[in-house]
């Protein structure tokens, strides 16, 4: 009797292993072996590719550049995404409902199409440059396009849902009262946002940033159309690397730092969380 | 002059009168109870008080000033919430400080009023607490000191001790009563629970379908119910149909099951009217002083009182017996009821009802 429960995982657990943990392990394993140009994937056990990483500043740029990329985002989406929930959760059910279907709608859009959308607006022919050219506003081209801050924007449009609906969700978890009670003792609108409801959200907007910051530090193919070549973060090093320079070791070892240091950020971000606002609120 | 007013008090949404009409005054000082069933339109006035909802129609008055034009937050009353609305990031002392913050009271003169406001509902010993670490008792006397800091002009208690287990809710009633009678705050309260707004107020206000029913001392409301509704929601009513044969000014005739009885003068046309009597009221006789005979059908033993259901022709009645050591009437035996003419109501038919 107690083997039926197994019985009906087993072909999402099965799924879960064929497809996740082998290539996982795999990939770990991988990482440990060498590369050489003529000789190709040899199976040996080193720490060599880590110890190349680790020791290059080319690779902490690409690192540092990821991170700061993810973090921005990560901002971005918070700044924008609060009062977006918020205004989401004042409205009426009838207008909630249209306003949810624009705020999940960039990802009804395949991320290539989505991307290709901003490559057109941001180019240095692109629509934003050619109507501030024509208003004369600016001389010359704002250069957008194969930079971070070009990325950062992009991203922050595809994972703003993500913030959105988190933040919504710890909203509806609040008492709806206390807002009555904030402005029956005098405060105004901005300042029961600020001092009631935003103080509320704050493990809301804290699991939020935990989705989109993972998300962004791993994605790639936004990375890839809007950063090119120029502009590398890790998740298109270790295509590069797979792909172009064929040193699949190194690839593997890249993406397991990777996998790491998002893995260590989260859980320590997690346990920040919890030990600040576990109880603070049911 | 009254404190706060209510005229023709009007509330729609859509087609229906939430609120339907509704005039009323409260004295300064007193505590006032809006008693009705939910759906009665009780909440929506308060809300409107309060000035969370607009009025359709119709004005309210605080101390002479028109409140229409002022919103919610320049209204300066204490709310207390079903809910508590507790702000559940900040301690109690932070809790009822918001208010003072807010009206940009000074540091130690807000320290000092928070103390003082803690001290009146004995909870000066948890100001650093947070609201989650406390009882419900608790948190309701947070609300209650968070709302009485800003030393408002009215108090309005939604539904205060609904949250609350039956014997905290004993306790705390009296509590509340204290608290306001210190404060000296006019109090409105809002309630379902008709024995909570007798025993706390100075004066009810029964409301039904959007209207007013009845507005009296809790022992009026009691006592002289003035409609059918009104005698059953407030305690245990007997309600029968009967005819009025003719009224003069010190008594009335009434036929009651084909005998004729004398009862108390009413304001009605001889017609058929409705007749209340209390379970308490009625008295268990011998055959001969009978108004109606009946069967025992249930009796239940409460310790105090006994409680029976006895079927007669003018439908089941409820009998109340205080335990005075002596045997009553078992199951299935016949009694011959009757009460005092002086006790009987005597109301316009329910058409509702029936």
């Amino acid at each position: 009797m107690n083997e039926k429960p197994w019985m009906m995982s087993a072909p999402a657990l099965t799924l879960f292993g064929v497809l996740l943990l082998v290539p996982l392990c795999m990939t770990f394993f991988l990482s440990f072996n060498s590369f050489g140009f003529y000789t190709g994937i040899e199976n040996t056990v080193s720490m060599e590719n880590y110890v190349e990483v680790v020791s290059d500043s080319y690779f902490w740029e690409i690192f540092g550049r990821t991170f700061a990329i993810a973090l921005a985002t990560t901002f971005f989406c918070a700044l924008l995404g609060v009062p977006q929930a918020y205004i989401l959760y004042r409205l009426s059910p009838a207008w909630r409902s249209i306003v949810v279907l624009i705020v999940i709608g960039p990802l009804l859009i395949s991320v290539v199409v989505r991307t290709l959308g901003w490559a057109i607006l941001l180019g240095n022919n692109g629509v934003i440059n050619s109507a501030l050219q024509n208003w004369g506003l600016i001389e010359r081209p704002i250069k957008m396009m194969y930079t971070s801050g070009g990325i950062v924007l992009a991203l922050t449009h595809v994972f703003l849902p993500f913030m959105v609906l988190a933040v919504w969700a710890a909203l509806q978890r609040k008492d709806p009262a206390v807002e009555a009670a904030a402005e029956s003792l005098g405060a105004r609108p901005f300042t029961i946002f600020r001092r009631i409801v935003l103080p509320q959200v704050i493990p809301g907007i804290l699991s939020g940033s935990l989705i989109v910051f993972s998300m962004a530090a791993s994605s790639f193919a936004t990375p890839a159309i809007l950063g090119g070549r120029r502009v590398k973060v890790v998740a298109t090093t270790v295509y590069d690397e797979f792909l172009n320079t064929l040193n699949w070791p190194l690839g593997a070892a890249i993406a397991m730092l990777l996998l790491a240091s998002v893995m260590v950020i989260m859980l320590a971000w997690n346990r920040l969380v919890e030990r600040r606002y576990g109880e603070a609120l049911e | 002059m009254a404190f706060l007013e209510a005229h023709g008090l009007t509330k729609t949404y859509g087609e229906t009168n939430a609120v339907d009409n509704l005039t009323f005054t409260v004295e300064k000082g007193s505590f006032v109870s809006l008693l009705g069933p939910s759906g009665c339109g009780k909440t929506t006035t308060l809300q409107m008080i309060a000035g969370f909802e607009d009025p359709t129609m119709g004005k309210i008055k605080l101390a002479g000033r028109d409140l229409s034009a002022i919103p919610a937050r320049d209204r300066g009353l204490g709310i207390v919430f079903q809910s508590y609305a507790l702000f559940m990031h900040m301690t109690v002392a932070e809790n009822v400080a918001f208010g003072l913050e807010m009206r940009n009271v000074d540091k130690a003169e807000r320290k000092r009023r928070v103390a003082d406001a803690l001290e009146l509902v004995h909870l000066g010993h948890l100001a650093n607490r947070y609201p989650r670490a406390m009882s419900g008792g608790q948190r309701q006397r947070v609300a209650l000191a968070r709302a009485l800091v800003i030393e408002p002009e009215l108090l309005l208690l939604d539904e205060p001790l609904s949250n609350l287990d039956a014997k905290l809710r004993e306790e705390m009633q009296l509590e509340l009563r204290r608290i306001q009678r210190e404060a000296g705050v006019t109090t409105l309260m809002v309630t379902h629970d008709q024995s909570e707004a007798l025993a706390m107020s100075d004066r009810v206000l029964v409301m039904e379908k959007g209207r007013l029913q009845q507005e009296d001392s809790p022992f009026e409301v009691y006592e002289r119910p003035r409609t059918s509704f009104v005698s059953t929601f407030l305690g245990k009513s007997n309600n029968f149909e009967a005819e009025l044969k003719s009224v003069t000014p010190t008594a009335s005739q009434l036929l009651i099951a084909g005998r004729g009885l004398t009862g108390p003068s009413v304001n009605l046309k001889p017609g058929t009217v409705e007749v209340a009597v209390r379970p308490e009221r009625i008295e268990i006789v011998d055959a001969a002083d009978a108004v109606i005979t009946g069967t025992v059908r249930e009796r239940i033993f409460l310790g105090a009182q006994w409680m029976m259901n006895v079927a007669t022709p003018l439908g089941d009645m409820l009998v109340i017996r205080r335990n005075a050591g002596r045997r009553e009437a078992e199951i299935g035996d016949t009694v011959h009821l009757s009460w005092a003419p002086e006790h009987m109501r005597i109301l316009p038919l329910n058409e509702v009802a029936a």
